[in-house]
């Protein structure tokens, strides 16, 4: 028996595309008659528009025309929001897709240019003149709370958008009791800022809109995770029906959460085609993608947990301000409840969990999901917690984990939160992780360099997070406005080569090449006879996308499932062909044989040749060879590990360097372990860049003074280390391949990782807390500040 | 404005072709000759997805104007291949999972290409260095490191 | 981004140059391009002509003869990063030139254009400064004047060179067998602009510095020279002490303005200046650090 190809590390089928310039992005795409869109955005935070004047913009060479508000409201429906919690008294405000009387962000679309170039649209932007009249704007997300805050919408008094409650056990009482028996019982408290952060793929937003009047018909190019939720959107957005709509997300740049959203921009787009009657393009410049794509984080949390003298902790709870920007995006108030909320017993065994999150609108660009979405930040709280207590009860911070991880455990797993993990061994990947440190030896090294003034600091994580979302039943009760199951066709031709139609929409992730993997592990086909098709809502089957490291798991499952409708139906044909009994064959390496005589057997190509001409089918049996799934997963998956952090900080200027960074993981079994560890190289270094360098700042006038790469830092090359990628394997019981997600758990994990390390580093100065991003002068402001303390 | 006439050799073809002054290198081969291999992500200088050879330098063809290449030979990510046969580099940046959603690639691969020319034996530090100018947001940068000093060792036997 | 219309000119020599500058109103020169460019694109900068002067090729190289550096306006960072020679004669300069921006800046931004740009947060400033080096330009009618840094940078992107004149090259001495240079930065984590950046030139004799020239840059509106640390650092050995002693006297020589922003403050960009300075001489000197 060869290798088995479900396992193997094999090169990526997408990559000679990528590699030689000759994938199409969706800027790279040129229609006929091509018209190019330009967006004014607004230059305040909060204003009312009194007053716009195209008319010196209308006439400006090139121009077609200029559209505001005043033209799309009332044609295009507001921009909905598709994730509305339940129980949370959820304010889901208007979004027009063009401000209509009010804009509430810098960034807010005002108007529209069209234009036969690109140059001429931004020529005629300048020319058109609006009368604001400033009013005043609030941005931090519990400030926006405060009475006497500036208001952002009617119907959201005190900007809250909603309140969600997660509670399980009784948090209040089990405080009470530590507070009462002080003796055996210890309380911690913390303020947490999970500042906000810009998702920074490196392919801005782009869409092209071609409206066949004719048929009325639209297509729509777009940049996205998940075409099939754009095309729903589109049709509610736009009136045009949704088998009116074809929506394709070609080669995508990147997404990180940013390309989830349905935006107005792209439905501006949709207008100008529509009522021009020609292709527009428009796409994002970086100035603009800063201000106009979703943001992620921005969360102010107090967070408190309790413990018995001997390292157990008791309770967890936490109180959430959650910043939505100035609208809810289309999964905004998932992320900092669901995704979050949710996910407050990590991997611990925590009896009394009790959170209330308030989402509130600020003047900000609208937030969504950014890589991890509202779990990094759920782990961050837990883990900087567990570090507060172990250094109150003086026992050492790995073993205060090691004192409350859950037990390994197969198949379910109930925690306060209300969710059954799936299956469990934290305890494995965090003996792992400690023994490729060696811990000892690192807190040697540490007490030594202490003493001749060099700091060096440990991290170390554990964590389980919750993705491959998710049964659709359960999307329905949190409020997800839409399913979460997948979808697949394997489809067989007469000449034994196949195609696989998905409806998830990878942007990165290589499902090209596992998902062959998977139909070649149970079909015998060469990966090289399988293509993979997605991103073409013509040409796939409905998905709900890619996001929450969901598409391996339950688009994965799916793939599977029809690779498996597929073998039985070709047992029966080969039964057929072969003249023997179906319970006699059997299946081996792409072959069908009857059993104890292997030389009388048909092969896959055989099958699927014989089953394409139909020349000879059982009765009964259709032609063809070709299978649908439409798989809905029984449970989430719950992925976890251990993460270790080794930095040194320099206390004269504050700076801080990763030198060593572990990660081991458990994402069940790995179907390409190559792409299991670039997915986790990636997710590190991005929760390493919320640790050390990025952060989004705005003045108190809602200008954003991060908006550039000249001040926003994306990590590179030079920043980061190494990292040493480890790996455990505990099967899901949940889905077909038993895998679990891993495009996300890199990040939820290695932001407080990082931290806990620079804190670790700087414990012998005296700083206990410091605000994100690490920068140095926060670090050397701190140590500044604990010397003189 | 008044158009200029310019010539450029791109991937050792001769054009000729009259451009507004204010068109960006980078609009010139997306636009006017179809090269849209060459990425734009960002409007600063820093991200390094629109890197081209400029008669053998590697340049940001963001940062340059088209009327400004009057004259030169342009090498992007189309002419690297010969024919079917990966350029080295493409080769290495595949056997070792040097790009996930591939935006970033061909500036990374243009800018490796430089970097062994100048140094064919770069240490791990060296290559990072030599990436300062290129963004990746999907790979961590690990595996791109790992595929140019594999390149490295391929090209410099 | 798409940059707002303009003329675009190209000049074969410096005095066509000057006289495609003296005939348009609001005329700009453009080089490598690297600090015009993003400045046309985000529609910050408007000028109705640019003149290019990337070919002019009497603007170009480097030549070292009699105890000085003269390197040509619109040699590029790359030029001067990978020069042997350069890197012999005045090493500093090679290495300052090897951490600007990154390869492709490198590779197209010119020591002229970065100089005459005269942002606080770059290199040359600095470098120039602490060298003692020399600015040749040329005006109307093949007038030439030569400048030192200290009467060159008047503030923020501001200099004294008139709006017809042209930065030919730029002189710096080449460093003698007790000389030791270098340049220290804080650079910025997204843009690679210098936060803080500490040049120094020492001559050291037996193990005592005889002579110090010593600039810092990025915190300053325009470079300045640290007199009080140069003084305390003459006549003393160069040791872990007393370069730290001489470092502590920076905030005497920055009573005048200093930039702060949101990611570093003035205060922070104060007290680092010591630190890089301090950073600067233990390289130097090699002194080591720990």
């Amino acid at each position: 028996m060869t290798t088995r190809i479900f396992g193997s590390g094999i090169r990526r089928r997408e990559d000679p595309r990528l590699m030689t310039g000759q994938a199409a992005f969706t800027d790279d795409i040129k229609l006929l008659g091509l018209l190019h869109a330009a967006i004014l955005r607004s230059p305040h935070a909060h204003a009312k528009i009194n007053s716009i004047d195209t008319s010196a913009a209308r006439a400006a060479p090139g121009v077609l025309a200029v559209y505001t508000g005043a033209d799309t409201d009332g044609v295009l429906n507001p921009i909905p929001c598709a994730w509305l919690p339940p129980d949370s008294d959820i304010k889901a405000v208007p979004h027009p897709a063009l401000a209509v009387d009010t804009v509430r962000y810098v960034g807010d679309g005002v108007a529209v240019v069209v234009a036969e170039s690109r140059y001429q649209a931004e020529d005629a932007l300048e020319l058109i003149t609006v009368d604001y009249g400033v009013l005043p704007s609030v941005i931090n997300p519990k400030a926006a709370m405060d009475p006497g805050a500036p208001q952002l919408h009617e119907d959201a008094p005190n900007n809250q958008a909603f309140h969600w409650v997660v509670a399980g056990g009784d948090a209040d009482a089990a405080f009470e009791t530590a507070a009462g028996d002080p003796q055996n019982h210890v309380v911690v408290s913390e303020n947490i800022i999970q500042q906000r952060l810009i998702p920074h793929a490196v392919e801005t937003r782009s869409a092209i809109a071609n409206w066949q009047s004719a048929m009325g018909e639209l297509t729509l190019w777009s940049t996205s995770q998940n075409p099939h939720i754009v095309r729903f959107l589109c049709s509610l957005v736009t009136g045009v029906g949704e088998h009116k709509i074809r929506v394709i997300a070609t080669d995508v740049g990147g997404g990180f959460g940013s390309k989830i959203p349905m935006y107005g921009d792209e439905m501006v787009t949709a207008f100008c085609s529509m009522q021009l009657r020609r292709p527009v393009k428009w796409t994002e410049t970086r100035s603009e993608a800063y201000l106009a794509t979703t943001h992620g984080r921005d969360h102010v949390q107090h967070v408190e947990m309790a413990a018995t003298k001997d390292g157990k902790i008791t309770a967890l709870r936490v109180v959430v301000h959650a910043g939505m920007g100035a609208y809810l995006s289309t999964a905004g108030p998932g992320v900092p409840t669901i995704l979050h909320g949710l996910m407050y017993s990590g991997p611990y065994d925590i009896p009394n969990i009790k959170g209330d999150v308030y989402g509130t609108f600020t003047n900000t660009t609208p937030v969504d999901a950014c890589r991890g979405a509202g779990r990094p930040e759920a782990t961050f709280l837990l883990e900087r917690m567990i570090e507060l207590l172990a250094s109150e009860l003086d026992i050492d911070p790995v073993e205060m984990r090691r004192r409350n991880l859950i037990q390994p455990f197969e198949d379910g797993h109930d925690v306060a939160t209300g969710v059954t993990y799936d299956s469990g061994n934290y305890q494995g990947t965090l003996d792992l992780a400690m023994q490729q440190l060696d811990y000892p030896a690192l807190r040697q090294e540490q007490a030594e360099l202490r003493s001749h003034g060099q700091y060096i600091g440990v991290g170390v994580t554990t964590y389980c997070e919750i993705c491959g979302l998710g049964p659709s039943q359960v999307a329905g009760a949190v409020g997800f406005g839409g399913g979460l199951w997948e979808s697949a066709i394997v489809r067989f031709y007469a000449t034994g080569k196949v195609n696989v139609f998905i409806g998830t929409s990878p942007h990165g992730q290589g499902e090209e090449t596992t998902f062959a993997q998977i139909v070649s592990d149970e079909l015998g086909v060469p990966v090289e006879d399988i293509e993979v098709i997605h991103g073409d809502t013509d040409l796939t089957p409905m998905g709900w996308g890619t996001y929450g490291s969901r598409t391996t798991v339950v688009g994965g499952g799916a793939v599977a499932l029809s690779a498996r409708k597929i073998k039985d139906k070709g047992k029966a044909l080969a039964a057929h062909l072969l003249e023997a009994a179906e319970e006699d064959i059997e299946y081996e390496d792409g072959k069908f044989f009857v059993r104890g005589s292997p030389d009388q057997n048909k092969t896959i190509q055989d099958i699927a040749l014989m089953a394409n001409v139909a020349w000879n089918m059982p009765e009964g049996m259709e032609p063809g060879l070709e299978a649908t799934t439409f798989y809905d997963p029984p449970n989430f998956s719950y992925p976890f590990g251990a993460h270790v952090a080794v930095v040194s900080v320099d206390p004269d200027n504050g700076h801080i360097v990763l030198q060593r960074y572990i990660a081991a993981d458990d994402c069940g079994p790995q179907i390409n372990p190559v792409i299991v560890e670039g997915q986790v190289h990636g997710g590190v270094v991005h929760g390493a860049g919320q640790a050390l360098w990025e952060g989004v700042v705005y003045d108190d006038n809602g200008q954003l003074l991060t908006g550039s790469l000249l001040d926003y830092a994306v990590p590179r090359a030079h920043m980061v280390p190494d990292m040493e990628i480890l790996s455990t394997v505990t099967p899901s019981p949940h889905n077909p391949l038993g895998v679990k997600g891993i495009g996300e758990t890199g990040t939820i994990a290695s932001t407080v990782t990082i931290y806990n390390a620079v804190l670790d580093a700087l414990k012998p100065l005296g700083v206990t807390k410091l605000e994100m991003p690490l920068t140095s002068e926060r670090v050397w402001r701190a140590i500044q500040q604990a010397k003189g303390a | 404005m008044e158009k200029i006439p310019i010539q450029v050799t791109v991937n050792g073809q001769s054009h000729q072709a009259e451009v507004e002054p204010r068109m960006l290198l980078v609009h010139f081969l997306r636009e006017e000759l179809g090269l849209t291999g060459t990425k734009i992500g960002c409007d600063t200088s820093q991200c390094g997805a629109c890197v081209v050879m400029m008669n053998g330098a590697t340049v940001k063809s963001c940062t340059c104007l088209a009327v400004q290449a009057d004259g030169a030979d342009i090498g992007t990510i189309e002419g690297l291949a010969n024919g079917n046969d990966l350029h080295p580099i493409q080769e290495a940046f595949w056997d070792n999972h040097g790009l996930q959603c591939g935006y970033c690639t061909a500036g990374m691969i243009m800018t490796a290409v430089e970097m062994l020319e100048r140094n064919p034996h770069p240490s791990a530090d060296e290559v990072r260095a030599g990436l300062e100018g290129n963004i990746c947001r999907c790979t961590g940068y690990q595996n791109i490191v790992k595929s140019i000093l594999a390149a490295a060792e391929k090209i410099g036997g | 981004m798409y940059a707002p219309e303009f003329e675009y000119h190209r000049a074969a020599t410096v005095a066509e140059a000057i006289q495609l500058l003296s005939s348009n109103e609001d005329a700009k020169l453009i080089a490598g391009g690297h600090s015009l460019l993003p400045l046309l694109k985000l529609r910050l900068a408007r000028p109705s002509v640019l003149v290019d002067i990337g070919r002019i090729s009497e603007l170009k190289g480097i030549t070292i003869s009699d105890g000085t550096v003269r390197i040509g306006a619109l040699t590029t960072h790359w030029e001067i990063a990978s020069s042997h020679d350069l890197e012999h004669a005045c090493g500093i300069m090679a290495e300052a030139a090897g951490g600007i921006g990154d390869t492709q800046v490198r590779n197209r931004g010119t020591i002229g254009g970065n100089v005459v740009h005269a942002d606080p947060a770059s290199d040359w400033p600095t470098v120039l400064t602490a060298l003692g080096a020399k600015f040749n330009i040329q005006g109307a009618g093949g007038s030439t004047r030569t400048v030192e840094p200290g009467d060159f940078f008047v503030g923020p992107l501001t200099t004294t060179m008139g709006e017809q004149e042209v930065l030919t090259s730029i002189e710096a001495p080449t460093l003698g067998h007790h000389q030791r240079a270098e340049y220290a930065k804080m650079a910025h984590p997204a843009s690679g602009f210098a936060v803080v950046g500490a040049a120094v030139v020492v001559t050291v004799e037996g193990d005592v510095c005889t002579a110090a020239r010593i600039a810092v840059g990025g915190l300053v509106p325009v470079p300045v020279r640290m007199t009080s640390v140069e003084t305390a650092l003459v006549g003393k050995a160069l040791n872990q002490e007393n370069i730290a002693e001489a470092a502590s006297h920076a905030s005497n020589d920055l009573q005048g303005e200093i930039l702060g922003d949101f990611f570093a403050s003035a205060e922070y960009r104060k007290a680092m200046a010591e630190v890089e300075i301090r950073h600067a001489l233990f390289h130097a000197t090699e002194v080591s650090h720990h």
